[in-house]
This record gives structure tokens, C-alpha cells and sequence, in this order.
């Protein structure tokens, strides 16, 4: 009970703290869903239609060597290139979270079976109707099963964007570290939590909407 | 061109710190999944084996992935202080899920008419599960580890914000120090880890597949 009132205590004198954390991740991890998805999807798909299997494979590899390298030295190069603080934080996440949406959009794509294909072939649509009217609707929940799965873990990651000056709830978790405070680091870490799980509620119902529709 | 010379004297100089901050560095990885084996492989079987306890422990390891790493590490950190076994735990948990994960589908993955055939053999459940089930399953116990082992180079990265060493300790004195090589020294040798397990494992990975096939 003396935990739990010692808590409340602590979260009445720094809610405004707290929340300017929590909006400072918000910001910076929706910005990086909301370009990664504007890129990865249209490239992915336009993947699909290449003839190319070169091509092809060396986009998959370029976005697996980003996947590789470590997350904090991912973001500690973009410091002698960009800087330190927002800018630097989102290029670094967004080059993180390409890979899993791309394959994840691309055998979505791809999972769409020749014969519906055909099928649309076969009645005369053109490339865009068929791609427009059959294949994204055929494809959307695993494309969209994918763009939950990238959304959670990015919110994960940008945890780290304050290594290097961005804020968030990581700046939370780095100053109860610093202070040996368990209230701030149990904060920081089930506020991040929250966000992650409700983000992908939402989205789940975005995509049970759009399927009914 | 300038820089690039800069680095490589850096490295050249420093060559003995950093060969042991990277012998460091895979020191704590080896332990972490070798700890994620021991534990992870019995956990994945019994998964296998009893189907109503698969989702609960599925999910368990699921819950530990979403937990953002430099949290995690902080969490550990209030009760198992600073320190090398902290991070040798953070790691443990982190690699766990894909290791239970890939157990798991691989048992199940076994073809049915396989099992039959032992038990039509005579063979007791003990005998199925180490002479057909567990040595079938390898190749994608073998894809756990080698995803496990990626994301572990990149966890243990953040070592120094919870005292242990790595090859976080370059990155991050790094940052303060603002030194672009110290920066691209720990990340370049990090990333080349990292891409080299990759292969490495996933050449292992192959082996096995093609002497099962």
C-alpha cells in the first residue's frame, strides 16, 4: 500500500513531465509508422510487378543489412551525419523498420493465387483495377497483419531515439537508470507497453472496418 | 577520404581494446543464448507436447519481446544491479521467443506419417521425441538461434548503460565524446558481427536441411 501511495505521489508531482515523454514518443514513432508504411508499401508492391529478379533481391538485401546493424549504432550514425535530436531518430528507425515491412507486404502480395488473377485477367481489367479491385483487397489483412507487427516494435525501438537527444520514454527510463529510481524506469517501460498494445488495437479494428467495408 | 584514413589509424591504434571489448561483447551474447537454449528447447517440447499449455507459454515469451530492450535492461538492472550478469540476462530473455517459437513449429512441423511409422516401429513417446521429433526440428531450431543471435549482438550494444562492457562502450563514449571515429568503430565491428553470425548460422542452417532432405 506505502509502494502504491508513494507512486501516486510521484506520478501528481511529474504527470506534466510524464506526458510531455509520452508525447514526445508518440510523435516521434507515429511519424516513423506513418513514413515507413508511405514507403514500404508502394515499393513493395511495385516490386511485385518487377520482371527483374536481380533487382528484387538486392532491395531485400539492402533492407536486411539495415535490419542487422545493432538499433543504438544505427542511431549513432546518423549523430556525425545529422546530428543529434528528432531528425536523425526518425531517418534511423525508419531505415530499421523497412525489411519487416517490406516482406511482409511482399508475400502478402504475393499470396494473392494466380487463379483470381486470371480470373480478373480474364474479364478485362486492366493492370490498375486488378491491382486496385482484386489484389490489395485479397492482400490486405496480411499486409496490414504486417504494418501491426513493424507499428509495435517501433514504438519499442524508439525507446532509444533518446540515446541520441530525441526524447521519449526513453529519456525517462536513462534518468531513472541514472538515479537508481524504479518508479521512473517501471513508468517509462509500462507507458511504452500501453502505447504499443493500444496502437495495435486500434489498428485491429481499423482493419476489421476496412474488411467489412 | 580523410576520414576513412582517420578511422583506420583509430583502429590500428586501439586495436587491442577493441579486440577485447569485442571478445566482450560475444562473450555476453554466447551466454545469453546458450542460457535461451538450455531453457528455451525443454519449454518449446513441452509446448509441443502438451497443446493447452502452448498458448501460455507462446504468449509468455511474446509479452518479454514487447518490452522495449533498454527497459528491460533497466528493470534487471534494480534487482540484479550493474554489472555483466544483468546484461547475460537481458540477453537470456530477448532470445528466448524466437527459440521457444522456432522449437515449437518445428515439433509440430514433423510430418505425421514420419511419426507414425516410429510408432509403428514400437517406439516409446521418449524415443519418438529424441530420435525423430527433436532431430527433425533442427533446422528451425537452428533459425531461432540465428535470429536470436542478431537481435542479441544489437541488445547487447546497450551493456554499458547498465555496467557491462561491449562494444556499446565505443558507441556510447562515442556519443558523449562526440568522436565520429569512436562512433563508426564500435558500430562498424558491431554490424560486421552481426552480418557474420547471420551467415554463418544460416550456412549451419542449410547443412542440416539438405542432410535431412
Amino acid at each position: 500500500m506505502e509502494l502504491l501511495s508513494e507512486y501516486l505521489t510521484y506520478w501528481s508531482e511529474d504527470y506534466s513531465s510524464i506526458l510531455e515523454y509520452m508525447y514526445e514518443h508518440i510523435l516521434i514513432s507515429f511519424t516513423v509508422i506513418i513514413l515507413a508504411v508511405a514507403i514500404s508499401v508502394p515499393l513493395a508492391i511495385y516490386m511485385t510487378k518487377m520482371k527483374s529478379n536481380k533487382i528484387k533481391s538486392l532491395i531485400f538485401n539492402i533492407a536486411n543489412v539495415f535490419q542487422t546493424i545493432p538499433t543504438i549504432a544505427m542511431l549513432a550514425i546518423m549523430i556525425p551525419i545529422m546530428g543529434i535530436g528528432f531528425t536523425p531518430a526518425v531517418v534511423a528507425l525508419l531505415l530499421y523498420s523497412l525489411l519487416p515491412l517490406l516482406r511482409n507486404t511482399y508475400s502478402g502480395m504475393e499470396s494473392v493465387s494466380s487463379e483470381i488473377i486470371e480470373a480478373a485477367k480474364g474479364m478485362g481489367f486492366s493492370t490498375f483495377q486488378r491491382l486496385f479491385k482484386v489484389e490489395l483487397p485479397v492482400a490486405f489483412p496480411y499486409v496490414m497483419s504486417g504494418i501491426r507487427v513493424t507499428a509495435v516494435y517501433i514504438i519499442s525501438w524508439t525507446t532509444l531515439a533518446a540515446l541520441i537527444g530525441a526524447g521519449g520514454l526513453g529519456d525517462l527510463v536513462l534518468a531513472g537508470i541514472g538515479y537508481n529510481d524504479q518508479y521512473m524506469i517501471f513508468t517509462g517501460t509500462i507507458l511504452a507497453i500501453v502505447i504499443a498494445v493500444s496502437l495495435d488495437l486500434v489498428l485491429g479494428r481499423i482493419e476489421n472496418i476496412v474488411k467489412r467495408a | 577520404m580523410e576520414f576513412i584514413s582517420r578511422l583506420v589509424q583509430y583502429i590500428i591504434e586501439n586495436y587491442s581494446e577493441l579486440l577485447s571489448l569485442s571478445i566482450e561483447h560475444l562473450l555476453m551474447v554466447a551466454y545469453g543464448i546458450g542460457l535461451a537454449l538450455v531453457v528455451g528447447v525443454p519449454l518449446g517440447i513441452i509446448a509441443a507436447k502438451f497443446e493447452k499449455l502452448a498458448p501460455v507459454i507462446i504468449s509468455l515469451t511474446n509479452i518479454l519481446q514487447l518490452i522495449p530492450s533498454l527497459a528491460m535492461l533497466a528493470i534487471l538492472m534494480l534487482y540484479l544491479g550493474f554489472g555483466f550478469e544483468t546484461i547475460v540476462v537481458g540477453l537470456f530473455l530477448y532470445s528466448l521467443l524466437p527459440i521457444v517459437k522456432n522449437t515449437y513449429v518445428g515439433i509440430k512441423e514433423v510430418d505425421d506419417s514420419i511419426i507414425e511409422a516410429g510408432v509403428g516401429n514400437g517406439m516409446t513417446t521418449l524415443q519418438l521425441l529424441l530420435k525423430i521429433q527433436f532431430p527433425l526440428s533442427i533446422p528451425f531450431l537452428l533459425a531461432g538461434v540465428r535470429l536470436a543471435a542478431v537481435i542479441a549482438i544489437s541488445v547487447a550494444t546497450l551493456g554499458p548503460y547498465v555496467g557491462a562492457g561491449g562494444l556499446g562502450k565505443e558507441i556510447i563514449s562515442g556519443i558523449s565524446l562526440q568522436s565520429d571515429v569512436k562512433i563508426y568503430a564500435g558500430t562498424i565491428i558491431a554490424t560486421l558481427m552481426a552480418i557474420i553470425a547471420d551467415i554463418l548460422l544460416g550456412k549451419i542452417e542449410g547443412k542440416t536441411k539438405r542432410r535431412l532432405a
